[in-house]
């Protein structure tokens, strides 16, 4: 095989720049693993190592700072067989930290080559995540006062099963990338080098001091036995062959004629575990078998376990532009916390709007029609007052009709649930 | 003809999955974790891809990946994630990466109300990128559009190779309705144009008399380059300011010369109106429901409804216009589109009326500011 170099764009690093080591090394890795140009795609980010992608005749892909691995995470899921390389520098690791740990935590097949040279080159020579405390860069004092990061260490806890850390200098460089690329998931290579331009000029820095300095380090050389595990892609398409499609969704044909010929706005206002949403969902079903329109708004609190549930449903023959309710036929008053809620809602009823009251609830002052219902007198759970509160609606023929609320269950609920929702329908009693 | 019941953001994945999308990635927030949750059940059995992101930035970054990777891909967000999509927008708009981004607003500033809505990021779609140039954004009014228009929005991200947003709204998005997804008209899906064969492949070359470069996927036989930096046609970095200044003619040509053949809208004119009500999104729905009040009330107006919000669709708002004397604009923000119909139309008396507190304008609000102004 050929290299890959672009003979027309020769690196241009500084004079000594380890780098151009580095530069030298990945090619005569493709070429050792005998790979062609469209087999491979570089992607690079900002600064020098975000000049890697235009020396070599293959795909590229050249982006922002330190999010190199996001666009590898999207490119290899779109071209499982592609072969992955991104460079970035010290600097692009630290502004992209969480997606180092998420491309350890994945483990999609890819190899990540860090530039380590200990400083932003580009902009100066300001301290970066890996910069040791008494270096002198130009950052000022700033650096003292923070510690440096391991990257090998930080990607072996974070779930990388195969970190590497090693010098631009040493001469199996070649080998040691194409371990890393070789390797069925995500590869890290935490390559030292000299930034001749800013870092070595006020630091003592040579290839003889990085060997020293690895050398005094705990090794990290290849496999981490304790992460080993499948590469995600491929376990990605084995768990998804197994999923079946989704039909389209389930359409409802009128089946009844509504009680009522005009558009209906019913207010549920409840409590959190009152299953509100779900007792909304059910009259929108109603409405739908007796060839209605319907739309269904809720409101309820973040931490969904507690607090106010309202549903705000609208039922009619035409179709719904407005979907807002200011003045509805029907309100569900149904625990203190909705009405609560909607206090301001009351004071604009007047006896056109019914009201189901269920005892124990307290209403503002107001003109609205109440029907009280004694749900607790009845033996019915508070869960099961938003389903209730629909049957009575039913039997007083208001809105829908109990053919249409039971069908609608019919809709929702399979087995016991359906069941027992519909005997609970049949013995709601509407009045007290 | 039977019905089915869905919500705007389920309505925006099966529109999505319908366009050929096979990528999705996004991170979790309200009010539009609901379009990641139906993308989930629908995308892998098909042999797509459904990512959750460890952030919004690896989100979007991701679908850049794999667009250029030849998938058609979409992301779905918030304000507070809008906010971190910028850098993305910004590379997508320069380097000519189709997706699709679906922002199902929620009241603003900041992290603001997750379970509220308003339109107050109208403004920012549109210029919250480096660079300033033009992006494509539709706006649904309801299930329906969600539908049609993530459609047309795919569709638009790969005929002029830039982001399209979907600026949906959690009164849409999470508003449960109706539909009979059958009877939405339904555009032919459009495929990436593919290389000229028997020349030289250049990623960023026009072709004679176009405006958008031809596109080939990473990946495949003939090397393909993309760069978020400022490139000439071979995809390499340029100093020359000639084809510098070019280019960035072009990408803002491509769009605002095209918008008269995407300018989506609905419209009501009445020939002896003198007010033009303009809405989009769903304060449309009470701006259609107030139209009917008005007119029965003897009060004729005319009704805009704009489905196209970027670039502005200018030719259709003049047109529009043309009769009458006023128009009023109605959106949930404290101002942001009126600015752009009253540059459209100088010598038009513009009114303006905005409600931004999580409540949706009503029909009677409307009908005050029409009558009373």
């Amino acid at each position: 095989m050929d290299s890959l170099l672009n003979e027309a764009r020769p690196p241009v690093f500084c004079p000594g720049c380890s780098h151009e080591r580095i530069t030298h090394a990945l090619d005569t890795c493709f070429e050792n693993m005998g790979l062609k140009g469209n087999q491979i795609v570089m992607i690079s980010d900002i600064g020098c190592s975000g000049l890697f992608d235009t020396f070599f005749h293959t795909h590229a892909f050249h982006g922002l700072h330190g999010r190199a691995l996001t666009y590898g995470m999207g490119l290899k899921l779109a071209r499982p067989d592609l072969h992955v390389v991104v460079t970035m520098g010290d600097g692009g690791m630290g502004i992209g930290g969480a997606h180092l740990l998420s491309a350890c935590r994945r483990n999609l097949d890819m190899t990540l080559i860090v530039l380590n040279n200990f400083n932003f080159g580009m902009t100066g020579g300001q301290f970066s995540a890996t910069t040791p405390p008494d270096a002198q860069v130009g950052s000022g004092f700033l650096n003292r006062l923070e510690r440096p990061l391991d990257v090998g260490r930080v990607a072996r806890s974070a779930g990388a099963t195969y970190v590497t850390r090693c010098s631009s200098y040493g001469k199996d460089l070649p080998e040691e990338i194409e371990k890393a690329i070789s390797h069925q998931g995500f590869s890290v290579l935490d390559v030292w080098g000299i930034c001749t331009g800013r870092y070595s000029k006020r630091n003592k820095l040579t290839p003889q001091v990085i060997e020293e300095k690895l050398q005094a380090l705990p090794p990290i050389q290849g496999l981490v036995e304790e992460n080993a595990r499948e590469e995600y892609g491929r376990h990605y398409r084995e768990v998804a062959a197994t999923l079946k499609p989704v039909s389209p969704p389930a359409k409802i044909e009128k089946a009844f004629d509504p009680p009522e010929k005009e558009r209906r706005e019913v207010i549920l206002l409840g409590s959190a575990g009152q299953r509100i949403i779900t007792a909304g969902e059910i009259l929108c079903l109603a409405g739908l078998t007796g060839g209605l329109e319907v739309t269904q708004k809720n409101e309820y609190n973040i931490t969904v376990l507690r607090g106010p549930s309202i549903s705000e449903v609208i039922l009619s023959p035409d179709s719904i532009d407005y979907t807002g309710i200011d003045r509805p036929q029907v309100v569900l008053a149904l625990a203190e916390e909705g009405v609560q809620r909607r206090k301001s809602l009351f004071s604009d009823l007047d006896e056109n709007t019914l009201i189901l009251q269920v005892q124990g609830v307290d209403l503002p002052p107001m003109r609205g029609t109440v029907h009280r219902l004694d749900f607790k007198g009845q033996k019915i759970k508070s869960t099961d007052w938003a389903l209730a509160a629909l049957s009575v609606l039913a039997k007083l023929n208001k809105v829908i009709s109990l053919d249409m609320l039971r069908a609608a269950l019919g809709n929702r609920f399979r087995g016991q649930v359906l069941e027992s929702s519909l005997a609970l329908v049949d013995r709601v009693k509407a009045n007290i | 003809m039977g019905l089915s019941f869905m919500e705007g953001n389920e309505a925006v994945a099966w529109g999505a999955v319908e366009a050929g999308c096979r990528y999705f990635a996004g991170y979790p927030i309200t009010p539009a974790t609901t379009i990641f949750n139906t993308m989930l059940q629908l995308l892998p059995p098909l042999g797509g891809s459904v990512i959750q992101g460890e952030d919004e930035i690896a989100s979007i970054g991701s679908c850049l990946g794999a667009s250029m990777g030849g998938l058609k891909a979409m992301t779905a967000t918030a304000g507070p994630g809008l906010s971190l999509y910028s850098e993305h927008i910004s590379f997508a708009i320069g380097s000519e990466i189709p997706v699709v981004i679906v922002v199902v607003q929620r009241l603003g500033p900041s992290t603001g109300s997750a379970t509220r809505g308003a339109d107050g990021d109208i403004q920012f779609m549109r210029w919250g990128s480096s660079g300033g140039l033009p992006v494509i954004v539709l706006a649904p009014v309801d299930v329906k559009d969600c539908f049609s228009l993530t459609m047309h929005a795919f569709n638009l991200a790969e005929t002029y190779r830039c982001p399209v947003f979907v600026a949906s709204n959690k009164e849409i998005g999470m508003t449960r309705e109706s539909v009979d997804l059958d009877a939405v008209p339904r555009p032919a899906v459009v495929e990436r144009s593919g290389a000229v064969p028997g020349r030289p492949f250049l990623p960023f070359e026009v072709p004679e008399g176009g405006r958008v470069p031809h596109f080939l996927p990473i990946g495949g036989e003939i090397l393909v380059r993309q760069t978020s930096s400022t490139h000439g046609a071979d995809g390499y970095i340029t100093t020359d300011y000639h084809a510098i200044g070019r280019n960035q003619e072009r990408l803002k040509a491509k769009l605002e010369s095209a918008v008269d053949r995407f300018s989506f809208h609905e419209s009501f004119t009445h020939k002896e109106a003198d007010t033009l009500l303009v809405a989009y999104g769903v304060t449309a729905r009470a701006a259609k429901a107030v139209h009917q009040v008005l007119e029965s009330e003897g009060v004729p107006q005319s009704l805009l409804i704009l489905k196209t919000l970027w670039p502005v669709p200018e030719t259709l708002i003049r047109e529009k216009a043309k009769r009458v004397k006023r128009v009023v604009v109605v959106e949930m923000n404290t101002g942001q589109y009126v600015r752009e119909i009253a540059r459209v139309l100088p010598d038009k008396h513009v009114d303006f009326f905005g409600q931004m507190d999580g409540r949706l304008i009503s029909p009677n609000q409307i009908r005050e500011v029409v009558r009373h102004g």
